[in-house]
């Protein structure tokens, strides 16, 4: 086993075996200039062929896709909240379940109220993380997942056989297996386009730049100074996601800057790849066997009852 | 009253991806292997000691095991026309490929040993297969631990240090229980001291998977997989100590408790299986334990600022 | 604007990445909300009142930029002493007439300027013409659909007091005008707190001025109303008060709608004017070219040159038939007789005047306001062309239509003969789209449309040519016009499709010797040249299609002058001669554009000057001179007839030189502002199934205003039959704030029955905090948000809120109001006929007028 599995990794491509090899590319998704226009879900669909993906009103918001999915490659989360709520302190009361109705305003408060607009609408644009350690990868048992030359994660549809391993693995929920296909679908980062020196189709239709596609090291700065300039406009709850390359995931080839905590864009707070226990696991595999072995010898030995 | 901190969530939706894992596909997987597995440790133990009956029904309980399994695996696929895929590549990351490579040989080699159980052909090749199926079946029995543990669901991944144990007794109870119920007692002595020393094995080690992981260990303990989680436990508990103490004796006692054995390790496999589900299902057993480690770590790092 | 304009409002957002503070102002809490400085939530339809509270703080305070509006601006006309304002007659303006409500704009006049008519506009007394007779008198007053582009002439310059203090100037009538609407006005009428409004206040003065501009935006919030020209005209006030027109960054954008609907206005499909918004003639009128363009021939301004404009007009429509003998064919143009706008349209298929029908990208039964007429006048015809990409509702209405279903029409019944017709879509054919910036952009053709699928111009070609087919040989003068055109349009492809590149050529005009023109300057009203439409013109200069240049704006200057070709003489920003001070100075280093260059005497900058290029700052026009040489230099809207931006307007609108801010037709509450409540020359459709719910109604106590959503387009045709779309918004639903959800018994994600007196519909409900519930004064005001995309067919389909919309209309425009007011209650609309009983229940209990028929 050649390649490593946990914690910060230089050269991702080359420790996947590709010598020569492009630098690292990804995305910056910078969701405080996210408009929730979906036009990153609608190009990535137009452009690789992803079947529509169910037609039902969720009430969660303007978001009626849902999640990501073996059909759905880009999907915009839609966050309504009481204005002001990032700066508070503790954690605050559970957001589960559709929007709470505010209390009704009554009373003469109203009036100073209304001073801010009482809601916060936040819109982000989730997408496979591509990460540095990639859980789906390594557990694929087919090889169907491969590590590209560019640091990207894709999935060959024509090896896969849908044993769905990639499916739990993933920390992020992303990967999935399309139904009546059988096979795990997810974004490819426009391998094919970017192969070809093009910008991916979701990144390409943005029309305020939340999304940006480029060389991971240079956009890690760029997330650095724009977290910087929100910082000074005194922009409430903005941080970065999925940038760190000391995370639990070596960081992530497409990372986030965010304007609350992950958990409220349906994003996990701390994910770990699940390799970086695989040395313990398979040592206590080992003992188990052998434990196994010591109760046949012991059956086998002991007393003649 | 101090409100409760439950984290925040996108709408209640699940974060990670519900497996798609097919019941009873899996866990019936996971039950043959650990069956198969233990079971070919029993059967060469029987020809080493020179017990033909025990010899006998472990040889086809590894051998249908591996097979049954295999078909369950198979078909659990959901492309199964490629299942050969899995033999594309080795890679020591995937428990499933691994499984894969210990599996194809297993399940050739045990199926060798059965056959000629059953049909006394080749006796000597017969006795080779086996025992070439007892090296690789306490891998068989167990890698299913990390097969499971090598994911993201956290009721899996937490238990990554009891699993290959659970699995590996409750292995051992099937393999035990099965041969209780089909051999004469007068020469299942060894099976009923492996199905007991496995239930030891299972119920210590399932004991900290469904109460010491904190959070992540509730979906062991509530609904379904809870209900199937105690079942078994009471089932191999009975049994096992029914087996030890009256096994011998009776031959109904001995079917008995095998049966109860038997029954306790298919509900352990569907309880685990059924348990990672729900703690996929639920964003809070993905937000609280890995907001608690976050937390833990700024403690820590601020503890280290003030040193 | 992030909803509709989502690919324009990445330079709102690239402006606030540069410190840019951005404003939101809309009933609903939206996607541009989310990443606006500040929303401020207002009820639906008091836009006049809160920027009219704007004009007040401005005047109040101060802080209009003096030097700018004394000498840009009309501010020290000397308006007569007979006009009489709102405010001393308590809503109404000095001219008003009961009986016709309408207004007579004489009184309106600057003192000692003649009575003047607009570009192509009469003496709107005058009787109509034998024919026009049956056609309603009403709303002719001003007729200020036939005032073109430039706005009504006005030919002497008026009188100016440049202190500003005669109590008659316009500067003095303003601030008289507007005294009344303080920010408690604001906030008893349009429910924005004070203190929001001050903000708002602030924030816009603060970035206005010599230094600084501010930019509107708007698109239908604001037209889409009985007030809807008043409204513009409020934000044409305010900000030529704050010298915010003409310079960059600032202005008022109007975003427009469909894929070039721009384009669909200087190259009309109105009714009213002819391309480059020369007026459409009048039938009684002008009856030859001369008298026609006699009226701005005398006027001030680039509207001077008309004749030229039409002549050559003239000449690409019909060659070598148009001479100077034969008044290069004026007479073969259609004339106008009154009105004849989309609803008097429907009304008159609905009353069996109009027998047939081409529906041609369009979806009426789904997209206009008030579908049931829309359907009956469908139901009414002898025969119905639709052209579409899809099976739209419209070419569908006689089997699947709501009237269908509730048994008002019955399938056999109808006599429609309905041709369906595909259409090629945008990227199966080549050609230009003229966006909200006026920049024509080329397209071209990316592949063949499928099956029997043509462009919209092989069909109008192929059409032309089988009708003259016809008339082969025809010596009746009634088909000269046909005949006489030139249709010779060369065609390509495996399809034989007109070229598109022709008709542009043709479009940017040529001189006598066939060379295409550069410049509109070029035109001549002798017939040697030839243009179908004179801003256009220059687009085709040098024989190349300067709309297909698309060399990237890093590689060239600020104002990017090579991507694309705007018109005029691809000028990117109108009046940029404003961005100067009155000596052709900058205002400021930061913002100056276009100045003098005192040492080449010519005017220079970054954009192509928007005026005579070598007339100095200091130039003051001869006496008697007109058209461009009766331009001052320091007249810098060169399209008015003074070359003043005009804060007050003495002729060419049809309800009052200044905004008055009346409620919606349908209100829940009184006109707070004076005594009139509704616009007094309000364009009324008095039609049975037109009934309007009374003001103040308690039966309809909530306000609806209608919109659209980011992932649909408008009636649905191109996005409700499309997977990757439909399923991003897969179902009708109504918006509420939880105040309502909680008085009216509605439940997130259940189901909700709306009702006006017009019609019921059902829609999912999405209980948001989104939306706001608004005080005024001690009164709450619910505002429900309905999308309006769905309709019967497609991939989702869902009822259509236009069935909810009555019509009530702008006099000027004759737009429909979005606004109106219903009742929500939770729970399904009733189904077939039960739907018409509980309709007319609501009327009768609302007192809607007309009552439904007791026959029914
Ligand atoms: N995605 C998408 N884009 C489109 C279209 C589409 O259908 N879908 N249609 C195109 C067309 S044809 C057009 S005309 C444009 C229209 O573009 P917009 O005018 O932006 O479209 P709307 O959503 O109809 O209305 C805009 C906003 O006006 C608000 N509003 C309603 N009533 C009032 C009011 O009285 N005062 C104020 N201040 N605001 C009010 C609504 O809440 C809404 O948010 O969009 C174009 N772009
Ligand atoms: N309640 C309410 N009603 C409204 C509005 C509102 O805000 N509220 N907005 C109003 C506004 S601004 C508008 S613009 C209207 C829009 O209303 P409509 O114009 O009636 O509706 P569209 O769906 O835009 O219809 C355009 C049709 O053209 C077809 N099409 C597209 N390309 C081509 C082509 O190249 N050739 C041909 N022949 N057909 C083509 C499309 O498939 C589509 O069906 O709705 C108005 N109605
Ligand atoms: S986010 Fe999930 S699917 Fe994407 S690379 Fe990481 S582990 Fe794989
Ligand atoms: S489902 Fe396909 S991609 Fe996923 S692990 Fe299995 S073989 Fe690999
Ligand atoms: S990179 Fe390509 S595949 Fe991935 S989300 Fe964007 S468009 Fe889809
Ligand atoms: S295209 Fe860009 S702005 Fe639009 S939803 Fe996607 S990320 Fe947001
Ligand atoms: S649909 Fe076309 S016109 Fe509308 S925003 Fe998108 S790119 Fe612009
Ligand atoms: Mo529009």
């Amino acid at each position: 086993m050649s390649h490593s599995l946990f914690g910060p990794l230089e050269d991702v491509a080359g420790d996947a075996g590709h010598e020569a090899h492009p630098p690292r590319m990804g995305f910056f998704t910078d969701t405080s200039v996210c408009i929730g226009c979906k036009a990153c879900e609608v190009a990535c669909k137009e452009w690789n062929l992803v079947p529509e993906d169910g037609l039902s009103l969720t009430g969660m918001s303007y978001d009626n896709t849902g999640a990501l999915g073996a059909s759905t490659w880009r999907h915009v989360a839609f966050v309504e909240q009481p204005a002001g709520r990032a700066s508070r302190t503790d954690l605050g009361m559970p957001g589960m379940g559709p929007p709470e109705p505010a209390p009704a305003p009554d009373g003469p408060g109203q009036e100073s109220e209304s001073g801010e607009g009482g809601v916060r609408w936040l819109m982000s644009s989730d997408v496979c993380k591509h990460c540095t350690h990639a859980a789906c990868l390594d557990v694929c048992p087919t090889g169907s997942l491969f590590r590209t030359e560019f640091g990207t994660v894709v999935v060959q549809s024509d090896i896969c056989n849908g044993c769905g391993y990639c499916v739990p693995a993933c920390p992020y929920g992303v990967i999935d297996i399309r139904p009546g296909d059988g096979r795990a679908f997810k974004c490819t980062l426009c391998y094919d386009r970017i192969g070809e020196g093009l910008t991916p189709a979701c990144a390409k239709a943005c029309p305020t730049e939340s999304i940006q596609y480029g060389e991971l090291d240079e956009l890690r700065e760029r997330a650095g100074r724009r977290l910087g300039q929100l910082e000074e406009q005194g922009v409430d709850g903005a941080r970065l996601y999925g940038a760190d390359p000391e995370d639990g995931v070596g960081g992530d080839g497409a990372f986030f800057l965010l304007l609350d905590e992950p958990e409220v864009y349906g994003l996990p707070p701390d994910p770990v790849v699940t390799t970086r226990d695989l040395a313990s696991m398979w040592r206590h595999v080992g003992a188990a066997a052998l434990g196994l072995v010591g109760v046949g010898v012991a059956s086998f030995l002991g007393g003649r009852r | 009253m101090v409100p409760q901190a439950t984290p925040d969530s996108y709408y209640g939706r699940p974060i990670l991806k519900q497996p798609t894992w097919k019941t009873p596909d899996v866990p019936l997987y996971l039950f043959l292997g650990g069956l198969a597995g233990a079971s070919s440790v029993l059967a060469e133990g029987a020809a080493l000691t020179g017990r033909p009956e025990l010899e006998r029904v472990a040889r086809v309980a590894a051998g249908a095991g591996a097979g049954l399994g295999t078909v369950a695996l198979i078909h659990d696929l959901h492309r199964p026309e490629r299942f050969l895929n899995m033999l594309r590549v080795f890679k020591p990351t995937s428990p499933l490929s691994v499984g894969s490579w210990v599996l194809a040989p297993f399940g050739t080699l045990s199926g060798a040993s059965a056959a000629s159980a059953v049909t006394g052909w080749l006796p000597r090749a017969g006795r080779v297969a086996g025992a070439g199926a007892a090296a690789l079946g306490p891998a068989l029995a167990t890698y299913t631990g990390a097969l499971l543990a090598n994911t993201a669901v956290p009721a899996w991944h937490e238990a990554h240090r009891e699993l290959p144990y659970v699995f590996a007794g409750s292995g051992a109870t099937a393999a035990g229980g099965l041969a209780c119920m089909l051999v004469p007692p007068a020469q299942a002595g060894p099976a009923r001291r492996m199905l007991a020393a496995g239930a030891l094995m299972e119920l210590a080690a399932a004991e900290r998977v469904t109460h010491r992981l904190g959070l992540v260990s509730e979906p062991y303990q509530q609904g379904r997989p809870g209900r199937l989680m105690r079942t078994a436990r009471v089932l191999t508990a009975l049994g096992g100590s029914a087996a030890l103490v009256a096994g011998r004796r009776s031959r109904t006692v001995s079917v008995v408790a095998g049966a109860a054995c038997v029954a306790a390790s298919v509900m352990t496999r569907f309880g685990v299986f059924e348990a990672g589900l729900a703690s996929a299902r639920d964003p809070r057993y993905v937000v609280e334990p890995q907001r608690a480690r976050l937390r833990a770590r700024h403690e820590e790092a601020a503890a280290t600022m003030a040193r | 604007m992030a909803e509709c304009h989502p690919v324009g409002f990445q330079w709102v957002m690239e402006a606030k990445r540069k410190g840019a503070t951005v404003i939101h102002v809309d009933p609903r809490f939206t996607r541009t909300s989310a990443v606006a400085d500040l929303h401020v939530p207002l009820r639906a339809g008091t836009d006049i009142a809160f920027l009219g509270g704007l004009v007040h703080y401005v005047l109040d305070n101060d802080l209009d930029f003096r030097e700018y509006v004394v000498h840009y601006t009309n501010a020290a006309a000397i308006v007569g002493e007979e006009f009489a304002d709102t405010e001393d007659l308590d809503g109404l303006f000095s001219g008003y007439d009961e009986e016709s409500a309408q207004y007579d704009p004489t009184s309106w006049q600057y003192e000692n300027a003649p009575q003047a008519p607009a570009a192509g506009m009469r003496d709107p007394r005058q009787p109509a013409g034998p024919e026009a007779s049956e056609e309603p008198a009403e709303h002719e007053a001003a007729r200020s659909e036939e005032t073109g582009s430039g706005g009504p002439a006005v030919h002497a310059k008026p009188e100016r007091d440049e202190t500003l203090q005669h109590p008659r100037c316009v500067f003095q009538i303003l601030k008289r005008h507007f005294a009344r609407y303080t920010p408690r006005l604001v906030a008893e009428v349009c429910g924005v707190p004070e203190e929001d409004f001050l903000r708002v206040a602030r924030a816009l003065t603060e970035n206005s001025g010599r230094e600084r501009t501010s930019a509107f935006c708007y698109a239908v919030g604001w037209t889409h109303h009985s007030t809807g020209v008043q409204t513009i005209r409020t934000a044409s006030i305010l900000q030529t008060l704050l010298g915010n027109m003409g310079r960059p960054g600032g202005g008022i954008l109007a975003l427009r709608g469909h894929a070039s609907i721009q384009g669909s206005t200087d190259i009309p499909t109105l009714f009213n004017i002819l391309p480059g918004y020369i007026p459409m003639p009048h039938a009684a009128q002008h009856e030859n070219l001369a008298q026609f363009v006699a009226e701005d021939a005398g006027s001030t301004g680039f509207w001077g040159n008309m004749d030229a404009y039409t002549v050559s007009l003239l000449k690409a429509w019909w060659g070598s038939a148009a001479t100077p003998e034969n008044d290069f064919c004026f007479d073969y143009l259609p004339r106008l007789t009154g009105h004849h706008g989309t609803y008097d349209t429907v009304v008159n298929q609905i009353e069996g005047r109009s027998p047939g029908y081409f529906v041609i990208g369009e979806n009426p039964a789904v997209g206009s306001a008030n579908g049931k007429m829309q359907r009956l006048g469908l139901a009414s015809l002898e025969w119905l062309v639709v052209r579409d990409l899809t099976m739209v509702e419209t070419a569908s209405f006689w089997k699947d239509g709501p009237e269908i279903e509730s048994g008002e029409l019955v399938t056999e019944e109808i006599g429609t003969e309905v041709f369906f017709l595909p259409a090629a879509s945008h990227v199966e054919k080549k050609g230009s789209f003229t966006n909200t910036q006026r920049m024509l952009q080329w397209r071209h053709q990316a592949v063949e449309p499928p099956g029997d699928a043509r462009s919209d111009l092989q069909f109008y070609y192929e059409l032309g040519q089988r009708i003259r087919e016809r008339l082969a040989g025809s010596t009746d003068p009634m088909d000269a016009p046909l005949l006489d055109l030139t249709w010779d349009y060369p065609t390509e492809g495996p399809l034989a499709e007109p070229d598109a590149d022709a008709v542009l050529r043709e479009i940017n005009g040529q001189d006598a010797s066939g060379e295409p023109l550069s410049s509109y300057t070029q035109l001549a009203a002798d017939g040697s040249s030839s243009c179908g439409c004179w801003i256009y013109c220059g687009v085709y200069a040098d024989g190349v299609n300067q709309a297909a240049r698309r060399r990237p704006h890093w590689e060239q200057s600020l104002v990017a002058p090579e991507w694309g070709w705007a018109w005029p003489a691809n000028r990117r920003i109108l009046y940029n001669r404003a961005s100067a001070d009155p000596d052709g100075r900058p205002w400021s280093e930061r913002k100056k554009y276009v100045w003098w260059d005192a040492e080449q005497g010519r005017w220079t900058g970054e954009d192509v000057p928007d005026f005579v290029v070598d007339r100095p700052p200091d130039h003051v026009p001869d006496e008697g001179a007109t058209g461009p040489d009766a331009l001052g230099g320091r007249d810098p809207f060169i399209m008015q007839t003074d070359g003043k931006a005009w804060l007050y307007v003495p002729t060419g609108l049809a309800d009052g030189p200044l905004p008055a801010f009346y409620e919606p037709v349908e209100s829940p509450v009184g006109n707070a502002v004076h005594g009139v409540q509704r616009n007094p020359a309000l364009e009324d459709v008095a039609e049975p199934d037109n009934p309007l719910n009374p003001a103040g109604s308690r039966v309809f106590p909530y306000v609806f205003t209608s919109y659209r959503l980011t992932e649909h387009h408008t009636a649905g045709g191109m996005s409700r039959t499309l997977p990757y779309l439909s399923e991003l918004q897969p179902e009708m639903f109504c918006e509420v704030s939880p105040r309502l959800a909680q008085e009216g018994g509605l439940e997130h994600g259940g189901w909700a029955t709306i009702v006006t007196a017009r019609s019921a519909i059902e829609a999912r409900v999405l209980v948001t905090a989104r939306m706001r519930s608004l005080r005024l004064g001690d009164q709450w005001v619910e505002q429900v948000g309905l999308p309006y995309h769905w309709g019967a067919n497609g991939l989702v389909t869902g009822d259509s809120a236009n069935d909810l919309v009555g019509l009530a209309l702008d006099p000027n425009v004759h737009i429909q109001d979005k606004v109106g007011t219903c009742d929500i209650r939770p729970g399904r609309r009733p189904r077939g006929p039960a739907l018409v009983a509980f309709v007319d229940d609501y009327r009768r209990r609302s007192g809607a007028h007309p009552a439904p028929e007791e026959t029914s």
